[in-house]
């Protein structure tokens, strides 16, 4: 058989019949079609909030056609920021992941930009927290999207009964429930608040406020800092500390220390809610999972819980704000997939179903949210935890803003701020040797 | 075809030079070792020079700073304090560790053959359990409000202690967790070191009149020498780098008295996100290390050619 010359006219004719054949050929839209995601989520210590947040993502992959793996990271023994910073490192892991406030500033570098998905977010559903705005963009760009999950603010849960009888302070009428706050609540302020805490601690049932290391502690101190106008740093990374807001704020610690338990200096994330629960304490600073756990545990206790603002300051009331934040990595195969699930996930219905999981422990973080009715059915008793979302004139505040995130960081971890107290406290040192250690330790952060 | 022929010629040579080869005990050895040596290569030789490469890195990883970190660090108080107290730890652990494991390894010896191993089992029990479950026991013994040991001392009239809260109360507790848990293995390396020590010297210093302590002084501890010294080098470097007894009970608080090397570069590197810095502050106990080795090495060495 003679061998038949592949001329040029037969090069055409054969490739564009082969053209017409592909594009001719019917499409089929397999369940994998858009590709793998695969996603590490923080694992929510309410059972069955990881259910829900399953759920709603295998929806989104069931219509999108994506391939979806989801692991669940727990924060124990750090594992989950260990795997922020392994992957980071290694350029490999989940295409989408949950980091922890401070994390996707410091791997900016290998995140991709989000804007699109937070200007479309924005435009639907108003402005964030003013600390989403701190923690989540970098250079112009948005690194982030606020997280529904772990998201918490720790406001004061008091006893109703213990606060009434020793202190004199009717929460209640303060913070009714279903109602906004009453003009009695002008006068929770951090003067009144040191007062109360003398008056409970006489009567044998003291404030529990750690002051540790952990960020139960370091919370909850950033924003009685920030209540006194007291920053260590300024937003273009000047040191600030030696300023009389800081004095004001660490003579006013000496007086509030006294009236603490002496041990609270050892204090973590668990010791103040053991300090409720049992019946010891009549206030700390927390997410309702002190009153979910005493409702379980000691039901007598959760009953006389309720959830209220911060103490005012003489710059304003602000409210320890802890967010966990998901970021798309550069690496990821997928991206419009991730951002697409990002999306879908803060969207109204698919945010209210995720704070109802967790027994409204999560906080959304847009503002235009917090009016799930969640935090009025929960009970005993009704309304405990109606005034848990920050609104009003309460700011939503990260600790050791608004210190260019480098420094801020690490004033955050060292625990710059309790250390401070510790010092001029248990460690009998002066105020100003105190402001003087810090300025030192200031100094070392501002390596670059 | 001449390529063929030069092939098969030289195959038995090949096989002839490959068969002396494993004639060598050398080359088996080597051989038989090797997959060892890929795996300490990869885990242990790599992570060591790529930790090296970090810490001459600026804080972001994008330049190249040489011992800049280094000299950063000897300008921080909180370093030198870190030194400190790693020093104070290890030795104070290491020291209490071996005259506890010393002192009981005596008493174990002295059991009759009968009970003895019941005992060395049970002694043995704080080194097998893992030691974050063991130190989260110990937490629970210390917590400030509700604890064990408190309990007991309110009991008895004398007040709670606050053992984590207090600088030195802190500094107590996690070297006491540290004693608790290596002393046992002192004990059993003490103990096989007394078994050895041959019965007829002792007979012959009873002869010469030695009483109990001069027993211990001129047989015993002259035979124990090198076990001594080798348990204690092993336990300094294995102290030295300990992590997860002071994370568990303190994080390095209160007001960072407790911080140890590894605690610190932890929080440094992975909770500060600064791993240059991290990784230059847990390459210090290198040097430390390596000159404690080189003395207690060195003294072995020279015991051993003497003998």
């Amino acid at each position: 058989m003679g061998r038949v010359p592949f001329t040029r006219r037969r090069f055409l004719t054969t490739t564009a019949a082969a053209s017409a054949a592909t594009l001719g050929a019917p499409y089929i839209r397999t369940a994998r079609a858009a590709g793998k995601l695969s996603i590490g989520f923080w694992d929510h210590w309410v059972p069955g909030a990881n259910d829900t947040l399953t759920a709603i993502c295998r929806d989104w992959a069931k219509q999108e056609k994506v391939d979806l793996t989801i692991d669940y990271l727990t924060s124990q023994g750090n594992k989950i920021q260990m795997t922020a910073t392994a992957e980071s490192q290694a350029q490999a892991g989940h295409d989408l992941l949950q980091f922890l406030a401070w994390y996707p500033l410091s791997l900016a570098k290998t995140l991709e930009p989000v804007d699109d998905v937070m200007a479309g977010l924005l435009k639907q559903y108003g402005k964030v927290s003013p600390a989403i705005d701190y923690l989540c963009q970098s250079q112009g760009h948005w690194i982030g999207v606020p997280a529904v999950t772990g998201t918490q603010v720790k406001v004061p849960c008091g006893r109703i009964d213990l606060l009434k009888s020793q202190c004199g302070i009717d929460v209640q009428a303060m913070y009714p429930a279903d109602k906004p706050p009453t003009k009695e609540a002008d006068n929770w302020t951090w003067d009144n608040f040191v007062v109360a805490a003398e008056k409970a601690h006489k009567a044998g049932n003291p404030f529990g406020l750690g002051l540790g290391q952990t960020t139960d502690s370091v919370d909850w101190v950033g924003s009685l800092f920030a209540s006194f106008g007291a920053q260590l740093a300024d937003a273009k990374g000047n040191i600030t500390v030696k300023s009389d807001a800081v004095k004001r704020v660490l003579e006013y610690s000496q007086r509030l220390v006294k009236a603490l338990p002496p041990d609270v200096f050892a204090w973590d994330d668990a010791s103040n809610n053991r300090f409720l629960i049992s019946g010891q304490g009549s206030l700390i600073f927390n997410p309702p999972s002190a009153w979910a756990v005493a409702k379980r545990d000691n039901p007598k206790v959760a009953e006389q819980l309720w959830t209220f603002e911060m103490p005012k300051g003489s710059q304003g009331r602000y409210a320890p704000f802890l967010p966990f934040l998901w970021g798309v990595w550069k690496f990821s195969k997928n991206k419009p997939a991730a951002k697409s699930l990002l999306t879908h996930l803060l969207q109204r219905g698919n945010v209210e179903k995720l704070v109802n999981a967790s027994g409204g422990y999560d906080i959304p973080s847009f503002e235009s949210m917090r009016d799930f009715k969640i935090w009025q059915e929960v009970s005993p008793p009704k309304g405990t935890v109606y005034h848990y979302p920050p609104r009003a004139d309460q700011v939503t505040w990260m600790a050791c803003a608004p210190a260019p995130t480098n420094i801020a960081q690490q004033m955050y971890v060292q625990a710059i701020m309790t250390k401070m107290i510790a010092k001029c406290t248990q460690g009998g040192d002066s105020i100003d040797k105190t402001i003087g250690w810090a300025a030192s330790e200031l100094e070392g952060y501002m390596r670059t | 075809m001449a390529n063929a022929v030069v092939q098969t010629a030289s195959l038995p040579a090949t096989r002839r030079r490959l068969r002396r080869l494993a004639r060598y005990r050398s080359t088996v050895a080597f051989l038989m070792a090797l997959p060892l040596i890929v795996l300490i290569a990869a885990l242990v030789i790599y992570p060591a020079f790529y930790s090296l490469h970090l810490a001459t890195l600026n804080k972001s990883m994008e330049r190249f700073v040489g011992l800049g970190n280094f000299t950063f660090l000897f300008r921080r108080d909180l370093f030198w304090m870190v030194v400190k107290q790693s020093v104070i730890f290890a030795v104070s652990a290491v020291f209490f560790k071996a005259l506890i494991g010393f002192v009981v390894a005596h008493f174990v010896h002295n059991i009759p053959a009968k009970g003895q191993r019941k005992w060395r089992g049970m002694l043995l029990v704080p080194w097998v359990i893992p030691p974050a479950m063991s130190t989260l026991a110990w937490f629970w013994l210390f917590d400030p409000s509700y604890s064990a040991f408190n309990w007991v001392l309110t009991r008895l009239g004398l007040g709670a202690v606050s053992w984590l809260g207090e600088p030195s109360w802190a500094r107590f507790s996690v070297i006491l967790v540290n004693v608790w848990y290596g002393a046992p293995f002192f004990l059993i390396m003490y103990l096989a070191a007394l078994k050895s020590v041959p019965e007829q010297l002792y007979e012959a210093a009873a002869i010469d009149g030695a009483n109990w302590w001069q027993k211990i002084w001129y047989v015993t501890l002259p035979m124990m020498r090198n076990i001594i010294a080798i348990t204690v080098l092993f336990s300094l470097i294995v102290t030295f780098a300990n992590f997860d007894i002071v994370r568990i009970l303190t994080a390095g608080g209160p007001i960072d008295q407790t911080h140890v090397f590894a605690t610190w570069a932890f929080q440094l590197g992975i909770e500060g996100g600064d791993i240059p810095l991290g990784a230059c502050v847990s390459l210090f106990m290198f040097p430390i290390l390596g000159v404690a080795a080189y003395f207690i090495l060195r003294d072995i060495n020279k015991r051993g050619s003497q003998a």
